[in-house]
């Protein structure tokens, strides 16, 4: 069982950072509309909360920057003339109409949307510490921060979406390969 | 004192300035997108970093947007009480903005 280098980062940016990533969002929306909803109960600790959304903000931070300088470059480097394109994924999609949308429309789409995660979830999570339960306080505040993490969520859904396709179709691959285990035949 | 500052009512201008310095920010990584797709100096310009391209400099610079929207607004709103309902749909149009310019079918009518 092999991987390569090229293709470990992948797996790092796409299902350590960027799947992880998803996986909160639902946990940060239920908790973030349940801890600051307008009620007369005293106001709970918002400490854990204000550490799971700091952790989202590093996982957000931490795809979009992998996927911008660690593999993208690989993904639209240009081939030397002759060579075969199978670790050039940009030109192996370009390189025949049935596979070209991928780039044009997937990847040209994926490469800027992703970071309005980051973006829209610094801010709510910067909010919430600041408020913490006095979010209660500014339903319109409070509905803005909801909405924005919304938006990460969607954000991060649809590059994670293209980058999974993407990967299936033309694979970033090369470099060191790493053996995993030995397997039997 | 911890106890008292926590339960001093804040006013709403800081939370205010960080929704609408997100909108920006979306907005203008919409924008440096499409410019960098369709002025050719305009890209070269954003090649900040060779191995990635104009995608460095698009969003680098958007980034600087958004951060010196949000001190520029921090500093103007911090102690004050806005407006919120139209800093917010401000920011919502904004954000929409940026997600419209970022899908490459709409970028490629404009």
């Amino acid at each position: 069982m092999e991987i390569t280098m090229r293709g470990l980062w992948t797996l790092i940016h796409g299902m350590g950072f960027g799947a992880l990533y998803l996986l909160a969002c639902a946990g940060a929306l239920v908790e973030l509309w349940r801890m600051t909803r307008p009620t007369t109960e005293p106001p709970e600790p918002s400490r854990w909360l204000g550490i799971y959304l700091l952790t989202m903000t590093v996982l957000a931070w931490a795809a979009v920057l992998t996927g911008t300088y660690v593999i993208y470059p690989w993904y639209r480097a240009v081939p030397p003339a002759g060579v075969a394109l199978a670790d050039f994924p940009q030109a192996l999609l370009r390189s025949n109409a049935s596979t070209v949308g991928w780039h044009t429309l997937g990847m040209e789409w994926k490469e800027h949307v992703a970071w309005l995660t980051p973006v829209s979830i610094t801010m709510a999570a910067a909010v919430f510490l600041r408020y913490g339960w006095q979010l209660r306080l500014h339903p319109e505040l409070r509905r803005a921060v909801l909405i924005f993490t919304c938006a990460s969520f969607v954000s991060a859904g649809i590059a994670g979406f293209w980058g999974a396709m993407i990967n299936k179709v033309a694979p970033t691959q090369g470099g060191q390969t790493i053996r995993i285990m030995q397997g039997e035949k | 004192m911890s106890s008292q500052t926590e339960n001093l009512p804040l006013t709403n201008g800081p939370g205010a300035a960080a929704v609408l310095a997100a909108g920006i920010g979306a907005t203008a990584l919409g924008v440096f997108a499409v410019l960098a797709d369709t002025l050719p100096a305009f890209k070269k310009l954003m090649i900040f970093s060779s191995p990635t391209g104009p995608l460095s400099g698009v969003t680098t610079s958007a980034i600087i947007v958004w951060l010196l929207a949000w001190a520029v607004l921090e500093w103007r709103w911090k102690q004050k009480t806005v407006a919120i309902g139209p800093v917010a749909i401000a920011a919502f149009v904004l954000l929409a903005v940026g997600l419209l310019l970022t899908f490459p079918p709409f970028a490629d009518l404009l």
